[in-house]
């Protein structure tokens, strides 16, 4: 088993199980993309721009995912002390590509938006929540930049994320409760009166998969990529060393 | 043990702030000068009549910021955190005496700008709706000041630090943001906002006070030690 | 008392401590010497439990620094470059802080500013107005009424003319007799004057001589 999921040569960080993986993803998005362009129909009310939803709410999905890998690995990073790093490593790497799909879930959703309503933004509680989620992995990813040892920088990130996890459904809560004075939430709900036939769904559950596998691929090989980097610092330590006795005058 | 480091460190805390009175001439002038400036920006009275409750708490928020860097400073300015470090002090304890001295801190900011608010924005609070106010500027006190202690805390001696704490704070701050300026507009007499509904924030501001004194109190000691 | 062997220490990667020994008896005064960089502060600092060995081990108290960290701390008192001190208070404020984290007494208080010539006009003044002496003499009167059983100075002599360090080193000495370890790091053997420590050479990381080991080598 270890050869399908360790990398064998020094140079990549790819393996059997992600190149399956990888060409997994591909063809499922090549799917998404020719369904959801070209054979599903278009909305009764919203016409073509309802093709924005084949985009954003796997997004969407896989934002919330990340969030709960980053979370859940901080967790196990911060309790267990085998292997810990190799957790915090998993953390960050499932934070920074989180991040990107926050990001394309708020452009999405906001173009959608506009196309459908005719504003960017409403306020509406998935949207806002996924909005601070957004800004919240921003900052756990700028505490992972500082200095400081590859330990220092998991206990520090781990707790971060594991406040997140506190965070965001207080937050989400204070907005539908907020909202909810204004009164509009049904309005808001960009996909609440779409229609969906067999094969739109269909479309829709391929999204979540291929995203699903994309995120998984992106999220091992950026993982891989930092597990080589802190090796490269702890496999300095013996050089460092022995240089560092060598300027010892001997007793 | 722990009630004792936790006295010790607040009493400090406060008696070090009453020594420099940072807080009484030079947070609170600077924050009545932004409820000034927020009613001068508006240009609108009505406008600022219905903003006031939320005017109020973002400022504070503001201020808090920089209470909470300087509470931090403090400590980092001689090695002082090292040297607590080095006794072996309770994490808890010290965040539990910080986060006390914080919210003291945060809570007299509170009230002389609901008193701003009154004197500036022509706000009319009625004797009815004085526990409410009350209630909320306890708990948005609360709320603000420990978060900020377990921020703070986290960012303390990092290089990072000026920058990252309001990157940090204002996302985890919103729940009371929110909550604390529906509450405060209701009592502020504001007609869109019911007792039953306003006494709803006050719950969901409970809820977070309760939530990050347990996560602060759990989370500040291994966060210290991240440090060494 | 202090039994560290073959500490590896890192700080960011780098080695600071590349492989140190070192054995302390209860009841030394021991001087950690060594130029710049050698790894004196983070001997000192393995010591006070504030650092872990990522290879090799650290006991002191016969308590393990990475295992029973917080106990070891709480024994230990360490003193940095950094005095700890809090500017705005007075010294017998300051002091009283650490006495009010140990539960100690006012009378602690007083006693251990008298011991170290901040009883008085001193006392009341806050620390920020004191001369570097003077500070250095208040961060070590937390020491004393903390009760610390190992004292952990770096560089305490640093900066003090020649009264302030007189001062320090019966301070010091006094310390010792009533049964504290001391250990401190030092650049500067010649004016160790009334101390007599064993000396411990430190250079690279490593110990490379110890005075005790020598015998009738005047100690």
């Amino acid at each position: 088993m270890t050869t399908i999921t360790t990398p064998t040569t020094s140079r990549s960080t790819s393996t059997t199980a992600t190149r399956v993986l990888g060409t997994v993803a591909l063809v499922l998005m090549a799917w998404v993309v020719v369904s959801g362009l070209f054979l599903t129909p278009a909305d009764v009310v919203q016409l073509e721009s309802v093709r924005i939803m084949y985009v954003h709410v796997p997004s969407a999905w896989i934002a919330y995912l990340a969030f709960v890998t980053t979370a859940v690995a901080s967790a196990i990073s911060l309790f267990r002390r085998h292997r810990s790093l190799g957790f915090d490593r998993v953390a960050g790497a499932s934070a920074e590509v989180g991040v990107l799909f926050m990001a394309i879930t708020l452009v999405t959703g906001s173009l959608w938006g506009r196309l459908t309503w005719g504003t960017f933004w409403q306020w509406d509680p998935r949207l806002t929540t996924t909005a601070f989620l957004f800004v919240t992995y921003v900052g756990y990813l700028a505490i992972r930049r500082l200095d400081g040892t590859p330990r220092q920088r998991a206990r520090r990130s781990a707790i971060l994320a594991l406040l997140a996890v506190l965070e965001i459904p207080l937050v989400h809560f204070s907005v539908v409760l907020w909202r909810s004075l204004h009164q509009e939430a049904s309005v808001l709900n960009t996909d609440g009166d779409v229609r969906l036939d067999g094969l739109m769904l269909f479309t829709l559950f391929s999204g979540v998969i291929a995203f699903s596998a994309a995120f998984a691929w992106f999220v091992v090989h950026r993982q891989r990529v930092a597990a080589m980097e802190d090796l490269r610092l702890t496999s300095g330590l013996d050089v460092a060393l022995a240089e560092r006795r060598a300027e010892a005058i001997p007793s | 043990m722990i009630r004792r480091t936790a006295t010790a460190v607040f009493r400090k805390d406060l008696l070090i702030e009453w020594r420099s009175r940072a807080l009484l001439t030079r947070v609170v002038p600077f924050a009545v000068l932004v409820l000034v400036l927020f009613a001068i920006a508006l240009d609108s009275e009505p406008l600022v009549l219905r903003a006031g409750a939320g005017l109020v708490w973002m400022t504070t928020l503001f201020s808090a910021l920089v209470i909470v860097q300087r509470s931090f400073e403090l400590e980092r300015r001689d090695g002082a955190l090292d040297v607590l470090k080095t006794l072996g002090v309770d994490g808890t304890a010290l965040f539990l005496g910080k986060a006390a001295a914080l919210i003291v801190q945060l809570l007299t900011l509170v009230v002389i700008l609901v008193a701003g608010a009154v004197v500036l924005y022509g706000v009319n609070v009625e004797p009815s709706a004085l526990v409410l106010l009350v209630t909320t500027a306890l708990l948005g006190s609360c709320g603000i000041g420990l978060v900020g202690t377990l921020y703070g805390g986290l960012v303390s001696g990092t290089s990072g630090r000026d920058t990252l704490l309001p990157l940090l704070l204002m996302p985890v701050t919103a729940p009371v943001l929110i909550g604390a300026s529906r509450a405060t507009e209701s009592a502020f007499g504001g007609d869109a906002i019911d007792a039953t509904t306003a006494w709803a924030w006050v719950g969901l501001l409970a809820v977070f006070v309760a939530a990050f004194a347990v996560a602060g109190a759990v989370s500040f000691g291994p966060l210290l030690d991240s440090d060494s | 008392m202090v039994d560290v062997r073959d500490a590896v220490v890192t700080m960011a990667g780098f080695p600071a401590l590349a492989g140190a020994t070192i054995a302390v008896r209860e009841g030394d005064i021991v001087v950690l010497a060594g130029p710049n960089g050698a790894g004196k502060t983070t001997l000192l600092r393995l010591c006070a439990g504030l650092v872990a060995p990522v290879r090799g081990s650290a006991r002191v108290f016969g308590l393990d620094v990475a295992e029973q960290r917080d106990e070891v701390r709480s024994r230990v008192g360490f003193l940095g470059h950094a005095n700890g001190l809090y500017g705005e208070l007075t010294t017998r404020e300051n002091v009283a802080f650490h006495a009010a984290l140990v539960g100690a007494s006012r009378d602690e208080v007083d006693a251990a500013l008298h011991r170290l010539g901040l009883g008085g006009r001193l006392a009341d003044v806050p620390v920020a107005r004191l001369s570097a002496g003077q500070r250095r003499r208040c961060a070590l009167a937390n020491l004393v009424v903390r009760r610390a059983g190992l004292w952990l100075l770096d560089e305490p002599h640093a900066g003090l003319d020649a009264t302030a360090r007189r001062e320090l080193d019966d301070t010091l000495l006094a310390a010792s007799r009533s049964g504290a370890t001391i250990m401190f790091a030092s650049h500067d053997l010649d004016r160790l004057g009334t101390l007599r420590p064993r000396i411990v050479r430190i250079e690279s990381g490593c110990v490379t001589s110890d005075s005790s080991l020598r015998k009738g080598a005047g100690q």
